[in-house]
């Protein structure tokens, strides 16, 4: 990739990084202290704005989205087009699993399988995105993402009885 | 205070209806300038113009209040340019921009000064003109700055550092000023500029050091309450300035170290709940000044207003073009660095007030006015010039190009297409 991006520190207004795009032109992003972002496209001589946007704290979050989304779901595709299909499924926490009551991490479930835990669903109640310290808890249900394989090798996982 | 004096039910009555009737006026003027895309500021000073003495509306029982008002605007212009600023990037711009600062104070002080003598005004009036005329306007630039979308340009680190250095230069010149209308003997002055210095260094490596426990002290650690917040902090900026005021420091300075000293997100906290109290008594400042200006002495003010302004604008597009260039900007960067300086403003005016405060030279107020004025609209006009120029900087009109390129015939027949 080698993309580089250069910062400069504006003082009293806030800080803009500026980058260089595979046909030459440059972008920038101002980010001030009021939390309004700027987006900048360079002129043909790349030091001054040809064009600029002001963008509030969720328009901002809005483009940010609509630029990351993309990427997720075509990172999804080529694993598809790669290997077998990707499939999510809700694998259910048993009471007795020797994981009940210890942290996400110390399944190392990713590791281990290779498929992701992105949500935990526990009494009507969604928790997105669970970190490593996220504590597990018997009934739960585990919505998990992988391959065929990796999935049935974390349900595998969650079913070990303690010992 | 006005609310307690006199027979009162009549006055308060008088004082609301005045009070009144020129925020709304302001308000009115907040509007147009938007329309207009121009800085605010210099509606304010007509606006004070027509109020008060020989204007169309006499004011009589706001001019106490609007007197206090004002100093309060001083104090909050300066409070919050401190908070926008952090110790360390202030000492990062003297590192890397002080010989851009001595440059800015020579090329544009001097001047200033020149012409006060050469119209005969005193050593002390001189010396208040150089301040006018030294001083770019941050508030206005960082406005313009962010409107023509130029905030990502190359050249605007150059424009800034020339900014931080003149409103640190401030933290000199303004007590160097204060001692010299109080018309205090040498030992005053030397005083109080060795108190500044030492004050400013010490708040500028304390808050780069131990910000966070500055910080502490003014403000609780959680900014849980912005209401304790805003009341502590704008009780200490007070607080201060009022005893730098005593000491003969200059309240203004005060003020300012008190916006440097706090960081953080008290500083960013405080920046919130102190802008709507700025943009009131700042505004009520500037139509203080105008107030305080009568309409009939702008005429004879204007050709020395604009003697300062074309020398001044030259000497400030000078120094963005060179500070421009010593950042390796490219030529059309420079000269938006340049043009981009040219605007005057709150500074101007707060030295102004110290002097004609204390009486010096009758027609400072409203060639500063003027100045002022005057500064900002060129600035408006001249801020989409450098666009205009071709990428290697030379001014070339457009209708020039267009014409030379139909009539100069092509030295040689077009190449036959390849293929």
């Amino acid at each position: 990739m080698g993309l580089k991006i250069v910062s400069r520190v504006l003082p009293g207004i806030g800080v803009c990084q500026e980058l260089g795009l595979h046909d030459g032109r440059r972008v920038g992003v101002v980010t001030r202290r009021n939390g309004t972002r700027d987006i900048v496209l360079y002129d043909e001589e790349g030091e001054g704005a040809a064009a600029a946007v002001s963008l509030n704290d969720d328009e901002a979050d809005a483009v940010a989205e609509l630029l990351g989304a993309p990427q997720l779901v075509m990172r999804l595709t080529n694993q598809q087009s790669k290997a077998a299909a990707v499939i999510t499924e809700q694998l259910p926490m048993p009471y007795d699993s020797r994981y009940a009551g210890r942290p996400l991490g110390d399944t190392h479930a990713r590791t281990r399988t290779g498929a992701s835990i992105v949500a935990v669903l526990r009494g009507g109640t969604t928790y997105p995105s669970p970190g490593p310290e996220f504590v597990l808890e018997g009934g739960d249900f585990v919505i998990t993402v992988g391959t065929r394989e990796g999935l049935d090798g974390v349900a595998a996982l969650l079913a070990t009885p303690p010992g | 205070m006005v609310l307690a004096s006199g027979d009162t039910a009549s006055h308060t009555a008088t004082f609301l209806v005045e009070l009144g009737a020129i925020l709304f006026a302001l308000g009115l003027l907040g509007r147009a300038a938007a329309a207009l895309r121009i800085p605010v500021i210099p509606l304010y000073l007509v606006a004070g113009l027509f109020f008060g003495q020989g204007g169309i509306l006499d004011l009589t029982a706001s001019e106490q209040f609007l007197t206090v008002s004002s100093e309060i605007g001083v104090i909050l212009l300066l409070v919050m340019l401190g908070l926008e600023y952090s110790a360390g990037e202030l000492l990062s711009s003297l590192k890397s921009q002080a010989p851009i600062g001595v440059l800015d104070g020579l090329l544009n002080a001097v001047p200033g000064a020149l012409i006060a003598l050469i119209a005969g005004w005193g050593g002390l009036a001189a010396i208040t003109l150089a301040g006018v005329t030294w001083v770019s306007s941050s508030g206005v630039i960082a406005k313009m700055l962010g409107d023509l979308g130029r905030l990502g340009n190359r050249e605007v680190p150059s424009i800034l550092g020339v900014l931080v250095l003149e409103d640190l230069m401030m933290a000199l010149y303004l007590p160097l000023l204060t001692a010299l209308l109080a018309a205090g003997g040498a030992s005053t002055v030397v005083i109080a500029v060795c108190v500044a210095v030492g004050a400013v260094t010490v708040i500028i490596v304390l808050a780069a050091r131990y910000g966070n426990a500055v910080t502490r002290i003014i403000a609780p650690k959680d900014a849980e309450s912005t209401e304790a917040l805003l009341l502590g902090v704008l009780g200490a900026t007070l607080l201060v300035a009022g005893i730098a005021d005593q000491l003969k420091v200059s309240a203004a300075v005060g003020a300012f170290l008190v916006g440097i000293a706090l960081s953080g997100t008290v500083a960013e906290t405080a920046v919130e709940v102190l802008s709507p109290l700025r943009d009131l008594f700042a505004a009520v400042f500037f139509v203080t000044f105008g107030l305080r200006t009568s309409p009939g002495t702008l005429l004879p003010a204007l050709p020395m207003a604009i003697a300062l302004v074309v020398t001044t604008s030259i000497t400030k597009v000078g120094t963005g073009w060179i500070a421009a260039r010593r950042a390796g900007v490219k030529r059309r960067g420079r000269w938006r660095a340049g043009v981009a300086l040219i605007p005057r403003g709150e500074f101007s005016v707060v030295i102004a007030t110290l002097a004609v405060t204390a009486g010096v030279e009758k027609e400072l107020g409203p060639v500063t006015a003027c100045y002022v004025l005057l500064s900002i609209l060129l600035a408006a006009a001249v801020q989409q010039l450098p666009d205009k120029l071709s990428v290697d900087g030379s001014f070339v009109p457009a209708f020039l190009t267009r014409r030379r390129s139909v009539r100069t015939p092509p030295a040689q027949p077009a190449p036959d297409p390849p293929g």
